[in-house]
């Protein structure tokens, strides 16, 4: 076992949202062992892991970096990226390692750097499906080969193992690809003993910085410190502290079960995980148990692409229209998507009608006096996604609803060129636990020396 | 009984995603006794929250009390996976308002 407490720096919630520098500084005159961070999420949606881009602004990753890099080669100790470039795919990792190598380039730092691929062929997700070694993580739906064929880009979480794999190899700076968020922060601990339950749980928190601290922001440094059985969290910004509530309700955050919380390989147990608030804004937590799946499991996230979107919006004022919009889109609606032949799909959202809650909003009966109208178009290409719009702008613009008396226009349209095509539009496919029998196999390590 | 509005006794009352094909709603009460008493009393069940958001029971997938953080949590299938064409909420981050309006009972004199 190695010396307690381990301490984890955690700058940010998302590599790229930010972080003061003070805090920053802070967290590293307490000497920690390890910074971590995670750099990604599945929450912007699909269309980041189909095209590859991220959802984190190359400016804002490339300062968060500069500092966490050179910090930890400076202590000489690991820094580890989560999910790398939002959505931790191959084209996602590229990106953040140029990131890296131009800043190692610009501060004339070296270091040994283990990139985790988190890529799964097509072939394999087809050969687990065949032996019966793929289900579904309800309510995510069955799944057919050809769905799978279907799909641009597949990731798969990884666990520890192959985090722990490229800290053995000696690398300090680890750029993994797809991750289970508590991993980089997690691994390294575990790598030196510590109890699987509170690191993990631990991790658990500290990917989301000082979002569980009061008040909550994603965008300042906490550090994690982690003991035998139980671990502490310590704000680097004298403004904010934990509190029993603030850490207990983060807990919650995003999961359908807090007492139960699934990863690569089992179960974080927290039935019996007590809370307990101490002095200077710290809080403990204890009782937190893993428990490992009889068989491991990584969880696979796949999108496919369903065709090219363009949009226009608009506002509409005239009270005629307003009292029969409903009847008068669906009536567009029918009749522009039958006379484009069927090859692409309209939308239209009203914002100030139902527009944020759709089929769940309770009050459907609402009468605004303006209306926030986006025409949306996906069709199989962008020349048919333009077309598709500009033939339902149009016909709205001149619609001869019942009663009109406004005859010059039926919208207020917002921009010129009124019409903005989107590009490629993507939706998850894949949401599924895929068995292996070794969880270090899906994730091949790289090893780059940089800067020698 | 008399009721008092929700929004009263919680500190938070949120929705997220929990994952692309789930929606999950978090109340965090300000006080213990309040959220003790609702849990004994079992206000939150599948069929509140199925009759909040107009849908069938069994689209709601739990309904869990957290001790710790004196929270009530439930889980609802989305209508339509985050990002599908139709999606009108990617972060699922509005869709908490329902919950707004929601009287709930209350047992003292609001002391």
């Amino acid at each position: 076992m190695a010396r307690h407490p381990y301490q984890v720096l955690s700058p940010t919630a998302i590599l790229g949202y930010g972080f003061p520098e003070d805090s920053f500084r802070n967290g590293m005159d307490k000497k920690p062992d390890l910074i971590a961070v995670d750099a990604g999420s599945t929450d912007p949606g699909p269309y980041y892991l189909g095209s590859g881009k991220s959802f984190t602004n190359r400016l804002a990753v490339k300062r968060d970096l500069s500092f966490m890099l050179r910090a930890a080669v400076e202590a000489s100790i690991p820094l580890i990226i989560g999910t790398a470039g939002g959505s931790g795919a191959r084209p996602h990792v590229e990106w953040t390692l140029e990131i890296i190598e131009e800043l190692a380039r610009e501060n004339g730092i070296s270091f040994r750097m283990a990139v985790i691929h988190a890529d799964i062929p097509q072939a394999d997700v087809l050969d687990a499906l065949a032996r019966g070694r793929l289900r579904p993580l309800p309510p995510a739906p069955q799944i057919t080969p050809g769905e799978i064929r279907s799909s641009t880009r597949i990731v798969a979480q990884m666990g520890a193992e192959p985090v722990i794999r490229a800290l053995s190899l000696g690398c300090r700076i680890i750029v993994c690809g797809r991750c289970y968020d508590p991993v980089p922060f997690a691994a390294p601990p575990l790598l030196e003993g510590f109890d699987p339950g509170p690191a993990y749980h631990m991790g658990k928190i500290l990917e989301c910085a000082a979002i569980a601290a009061t008040p909550g922001s994603g965008r300042d440094c906490v550090m994690g410190l982690l003991y035998e059985d139980c671990f502490e969290l310590e704000s680097l910004n004298a403004q904010r502290r934990f509190t029993r509530i603030s850490t207990a309700a983060h807990t919650l955050y995003e999961k359908s079960d807090p007492y139960s919380l699934p990863g690569p390989g089992g179960m974080l147990d927290l039935r019996n995980t007590r809370f307990v608030a101490l002095e200077n804004g710290r809080v403990r937590v204890s009782g937190s148990r893993f428990i490992p799946a009889p068989t491991y499991s990584v969880k696979l996230e796949g999108v496919k692409p369903v065709g090219f979107r363009t949009i226009s919006i608009a506002g509409i004022r005239d009270p005629v229209l307003i009292g029969q919009i409903e009847p008068v889109l669906d009536s567009i609606c029918t009749e522009v998507e039958q006379g484009f032949g069927g090859a692409g799909r309209l939308l239209f959202h009203r914002y100030g009608q139902n527009a944020v809650m759709g089929a769940l909003e309770p009050e459907k009966n609402v009468k605004p006096h303006e209306v926030g109208l986006v025409i949306e178009a996906v069709a199989p290409d962008q020349e048919q996604a333009n077309a598709l719009c500009a033939y339902a702008r149009s016909t709205l613009l001149h619609y001869g609803y019942p009663d009109r008396i406004s005859t010059a226009g039926n919208l207020a349209l917002l921009y010129s060129p009124s019409d903005i095509s989107c590009g490629e539009v993507f939706e998850f496919n894949i949401y599924h636990l895929m068995e292996t029998d070794d969880p270090s196999a899906p994730f091949p390590i790289e090893v780059r020396e940089v800067g020698r | 009984m008399r009721t008092v509005p929700l929004t009263e006794l919680a500190a938070v009352i949120r929705s997220k995603n929990a994952g692309p094909y789930e929606l999950t709603l978090d109340i965090i009460f300000k006080r213990e006794a309040d959220y003790l008493f609702l849990k004994e009393a079992g206000f939150f069940t599948r069929e509140l929250f199925a009759r909040l958001y107009g849908i069938a029971p069994d689209q709601v997938l739990n309904v869990v009390y957290f001790d710790p953080a004196a929270a009530v949590k439930a889980t609802l299938v989305r209508p339509l996976v985050s990002g599908a064409l139709g999606d009108t909420d990617i972060y699922g981050a509005q869709q908490h308002a329902p919950l707004l309006a929601l009287q709930v009972p209350s047992p003292g004199s609001g002391s």
